[in-house]
């Protein structure tokens, strides 16, 4: 049975394989072609699409389209003004370009990508790869820390040191804060890999068992659709997540407590 | 796991900067602005129209202050007009029933006068009868007619009698 189903879906685990399909080395670098790299430009060309395309019309009372477009608008406009303040403001394309990346990545690797298998396609998640949401973390990490010194200076660093605790505590008390601060980067990148991980990999998972218990398959199939609502959840939740995270550091940064 | 292969990463890192950084482009120069425009636009006409309703409002409030203030003017221009007209009628009235009373007592004074002569002549008539018929009855009685000035004296004694006894 297991010879009628498809390659790419025998291990569960086949859907995060990368194929080079054009080798581009840049100097030493492997600048290779991919399907992720294919998944980042439908990313954006999507999210481009939905936002010039609700604005096509600049009308004074919105169409659906329109109201859509700008409600991801004053959403994150709203998530900055709340946790960062005004300051905020000079910071929101970047929140938002990271919310709507983030957001549109999750969400695509969601759609049924697999009917297109006859032509070597396969549903794939930019964000399922680690390095790909570390490099995210590592940008807001280095960009938070970078802000809070220029703006700060030195003082910068009495971030790590708490307010109002004995000094005797405090050989103790700064490499915690220290380790905490470093550790952002590592568990906001994490929580976005793991749980688009997760998710895909049970939906594969259950997905094999209907093929493979034929007509029982109905039992996890309708598993399937429960988790397909659950992973939409998750999808929305962890850009909303990531997105207000780089927002809250990003005011420790600009306000130091 | 294929994502902890160290061989894919460099691809994506370099594929993940270009494409983040269009869509940032994209963002920050042409879709954010956009949106922001239409979104403060319709802010701005909102606010407009709430303060052009506001001011409409505080202008029918005006003219429907003016209307009241004319309306009692009226009214009260309407009721000094009744009562001088109602005072003019009364004075008018009191007048013309003084002439009219005047004239009334100035008819019944004549009227009075009149009876009065009238009376006088009765009087004056009933001495000269009376002396007519004591003569003529005296005639009659002894066969001889008196002298005119001893009747009119007689008769003027028996008047003064009569006059007498009536007062008693």
């Amino acid at each position: 049975m297991a010879d009628a189903v498809p390659e790419q879906t025998q291990s569960p685990l086949a859907q995060f394989e990368i194929h080079r399909w054009i080798e581009i080395p840049l100097g030493g670098l492997d600048a290779s072609f991919t399907n992720s790299s294919l998944f980042m430009l439908i990313a954006i060309a999507a999210i481009t699409t939905f936002l010039i395309g609700g604005m096509r019309r600049h009308a004074m009372v919105p169409g659906r389209w329109q109201s859509m477009a700008e409600l991801s608008y004053e959403f994150v406009a709203n998530m900055v003004r709340d946790n960062v303040g005004s300051e905020g403001r000079r910071y929101f394309p970047f929140i938002f370009t990271l919310f709507m990346f983030i957001l549109f990545s999750n969400s695509l690797g969601l759609l049924p990508f697999g009917l297109l298998g006859p032509i070597g396609l396969h549903g794939f998640t930019v964000t399922s790869h680690i390095i790909v949401t570390f490099a995210l973390a590592a940008v807001v990490f280095l960009g938070v820390t970078v802000i809070g010194i220029v703006k700060h200076r030195l003082r910068f660093f009495s971030y790590f040191v708490p307010q109002g605790v004995p000094l005797v505590m405090m050989p103790m008390l700064v490499p915690i804060e220290l380790l905490s601060y470093l550790a952002r980067p590592v568990t906001l990148a994490l929580r976005l890999f793991a749980n688009m991980m997760a998710g895909h990999t049970m939906l594969a998972v259950f997905g094999g068992f209907v093929v493979a218990l034929g007509i029982a398959g109905i039992a996890p199939f309708v598993v399937i659709i429960l988790l397909m609502g659950l992973e939409v959840v998750v999808a929305i939740l962890q850009a909303y997540v990531f997105a207000i995270l780089a927002c809250l550091y990003l005011s420790d940064a600009l306000h130091l407590h | 796991m294929p994502q902890l292969d160290p061989a894919v990463f460099s691809s994506q890192l370099v594929w993940l900067t270009i494409s983040f950084v269009i869509l940032y482009l994209v963002m920050a120069r042409v879709v954010l602005p956009r949106i922001g425009d239409v979104i403060e636009a319709r802010q701005d006409r909102i606010a407009h129209d709430l303060d052009a309703a506001a001011s409409l409002k505080t202008e029918a409030e005006t003219a429907l202050a003016e209307y009241e203030k004319s309306l009692a003017a009226a009214h009260s221009e309407a009721r000094d007009v009744l009562v001088q007209a109602a005072e003019r009628r009364a004075s008018d009235a009191a007048a013309r029933s003084t002439k009219l009373d005047a004239r009334i007592a100035k008819r019944v004074r004549t009227a009075e006068a009149r009876i009065a002569a009238a009376k006088q002549d009765a009087l004056d008539n009933l001495a000269g009868v009376a002396g007519e018929i004591a003569r003529a009855a005296t005639e009659k009685l002894i066969g001889a007619a008196p002298g005119g000035a001893a009747v009119t004296a007689a008769l003027a004694r028996a008047t003064i009698e009569l006059a007498t006894n009536e007062k008693d």
